[in-house]
């Protein structure tokens, strides 16, 4: 993609029309963006979820593991905000230490699983042949078992470790992206220009780069915002059976398991964490569906449908 | 068409007998299933170990395991757990659990899901098609594990209010259900509730909007325009060449979405206290049996690609340039 071009250049087209009026497709699609507000709106709560999570356990005055045998299964008041389990933790410091567990993972698995998808799927597309047939054989045989199934079959060993949880779910998550990469690659290399770059002896892995992942760059950017959300789904729900993050550290998805004990007795043990999972996933949806619209325009009907 | 079906199949089952190749290696590579014996106080003597290394076979190379692990499971023998009882009657009993929950789940879930979606898409901008976008994106936000959790709590207030335990949320059937057959299946009836929902409505949610983008893609197509122009009624033409068309990329969702499924068959089978498929796969991850997880995945992946197959008899019905070529 070309940088955007800033007004304040004096350079004038040969059409006469000052260049710095035209918006890039950068600006443009940057605009759609701004305009569509859930997205915008949901885009500042994940960050500021994000930073939260990292920036206020310091100022509490309770740390994740603290004990406060003064306070046990104590309801949401001044002192707890989200109130206290039956240890007496507080359950508000407890939850932004999930959040900073589950949040990262989500990120890290989302970037890494999208990158093997974008990488797996362009050579499978671009090179056809049996490179082909071997990646897609690959994504075949491993999408006959719920990769769940097969993530929490590797997962016990790893005790909780939060990288080998990430390369986990990562390892586990690239297939269905990379086959819709492979689409999208298999019709660019018929195109005109992929053609002509080839036609001038431009290196393979370089008409990869320049001119294939500019193009599948639109599904590519969606398809990590949405795996955010899948990723933190998978990792809480590991935690949640007790494969994932292992105790005495937390996960939202330990502190689900944990709260749904005594949910009916103790409900805001429950209703925190899980609106706080709810809340990240929900987020991190909307914020998909914004950049697929505003990425790709033409995959929503404008016209309005009435008779 | 008949010959299209064959090859499916074939590559299916090829596909599933590398998949139970990966899974057992991945297994014994990760699991020891010796270690609550050798952890226990006060420790076996070492002939016990021995002995039932040499019953599960751990003291051959692994391919060798697999080899006879597989040649039973031909025959319909997965082997025994680490304690010792047949895996294929416990396997039995517990298909029977989670296909009724899987197979009524998916089929409620894929229908209201689709009907949902090309309503919606036909009401585009109004009211109820806000609403359904809203609720869908939130139901799919929810893991199972909270939504089970939720609706226990609204099934409780329910129940409290309405000062009869209408909904029943754990097992299959209470141990005290007396009376005749129409008692008994009245009390399954209850227990199928809940679980039954919690797994159809992240269906409907994941089904309505795809459903509704693709009715949405096709509605504005010309042969919509064609189809009026011919006389049709706008439901006609909707139904006839509009629905049927946005049916088929349902088709291979379907097939996907399978595996999601069996992943919320884990947990609501899990939270519910059904004894199915889900419920011992978790179990068998604890005790690391290897026979019970080699077992549960060939029938999960049995489960994705009966799937799959229908998928793509659904696909060839609707789509007739499949069946052509």
């Amino acid at each position: 993609m070309s940088e955007p071009i800033t007004s304040d250049s004096a350079t004038v087209a040969k059409s006469g029309v000052e260049v710095g009026t035209f918006a890039s497709r950068r600006t443009l699609v940057f605009r759609r963006f701004l305009r569509n507000k859930p997205a915008v709106t949901s885009l500042a709560v994940l960050v500021l979820m994000f930073i939260g999570c990292y920036a206020l356990p310091p100022l509490l005055p309770y740390s994740y593991s603290d004990l406060d045998y003064l306070a046990l299964q104590q309801s949401p008041s001044v002192d707890h905000w989200f109130g206290t389990n039956s240890l007496g933790q507080d359950l508000l410091a407890q939850t932004l230490r999930g959040m900073q567990k589950s949040m990262l993972i989500g990120v890290c698995v989302a970037f890494i699983s999208t990158v093997l998808a974008a990488t797996v799927g362009t050579i499978a597309g671009y090179f056809m042949g049996s490179r082909d047939r071997v990646l897609m054989w690959i994504v075949d045989l491993m999408l006959v078992v719920p990769s769940f199934l097969l993530v929490t079959i590797v997962v016990q060993r790893t005790k909780g470790n939060i990288v080998w949880l990430i390369v986990l779910l990562s390892a586990f998550s690239w297939m269905i992206s990379s086959r819709i990469v492979r689409g999208m690659t298999m019709s660019l290399r018929e195109r005109e220009f992929v053609a002509a770059a080839r036609y001038m002896g431009v290196r393979n892995w370089r008409i990869i780069v320049r001119h294939i992942l500019p193009n599948v760059a639109s599904i590519i950017i969606i398809d990590t915002a949405l795996n955010v959300g899948v990723a933190v789904l998978a990792e809480t729900g590991l935690s949640y059976l007790g494969f994932g993050i292992q105790p005495p550290d937390v996960s939202l998805g330990t502190l689900i398991a944990a709260g749904t004990q005594s949910a009916t007795t103790f409900p805001w043990l429950f209703l925190f964490p899980a609106g706080v999972l709810i809340l990240i996933i929900f987020c991190a949806n909307l914020i998909g569906d914004g950049l697929r619209d505003a990425l790709d325009p033409s995959s929503r009907a404008l016209r309005k449908v009435r008779k | 068409m008949i010959g299209f079906l064959t090859r499916r199949l074939l590559n299916y089952i090829v596909l599933l007998a590398l998949a139970s190749l990966l899974v057992f290696l991945l297994a014994s590579w990760q699991f020891d299933p010796l270690e609550n014996l050798e952890s226990r106080n006060p420790r076996p003597p070492n002939t016990v170990i021995e002995a039932k290394a040499a019953e599960l076979n751990l003291d051959k190379p692994v391919l060798v395991q697999y080899g006879l692990w597989a040649s039973g499971a031909v025959r319909g023998d997965f082997g025994t757990t680490v304690g010792g009882q047949p895996v294929s009657d416990e396997l039995w009993r517990r298909i029977g659990v989670s296909l009724r929950l899987l197979v009524i789940g998916s089929v409620v879930g894929t229908i209201i899901g689709v009907v949902i979606g090309a309503w919606s898409a036909v009401r585009q901008y109004r009211l109820s098609d806000r609403v359904i976008t809203v609720l869908s994106l939130l139901v799919i936000s929810t893991p199972v594990f909270v939504m089970a959790n939720l609706l226990i709590l609204v099934a409780l207030g329910a129940n409290t209010s309405l000062g009869v335990r209408l909904f029943e949320f754990t097992g299959e059937t209470s141990p005290d259900a007396v009376g005749g057959a129409w008692n008994q299946f009245v009390d399954r009836l209850q227990h199928l509730v809940l679980p039954t929902f919690t797994l159809a409505l992240a269906g409907m949610a994941g089904y309505s909007r795809y459903q509704r983008n693709a009715m949405l893609d096709v509605l504005g197509q010309d042969f919509i325009r064609t189809a009026r122009a011919k006389g049709l009624t706008r439901r006609q033409a909707l139904f006839k060449h509009g629905l049927r068309t946005a049916l088929i990329p349902m088709a291979t969702m379907f097939a996907y979405s399978f595996a999601g499924l069996f992943t919320g068959a884990v947990f609501t089978e899990k939270i519910f206290g059904w004894h199915g498929m889900g419920e011992w796969f978790v179990q068998g991850v604890t005790t690391q049996d290897i026979n019970i997880i080699a077992a549960i995945v060939v029938f999960a992946g049995v489960t994705v690609l009966l799937a799959g197959l229908l998928s793509d008899i659904i696909y060839a019905a609707l789509d007739p340039r499949v069946r052509v070529s």
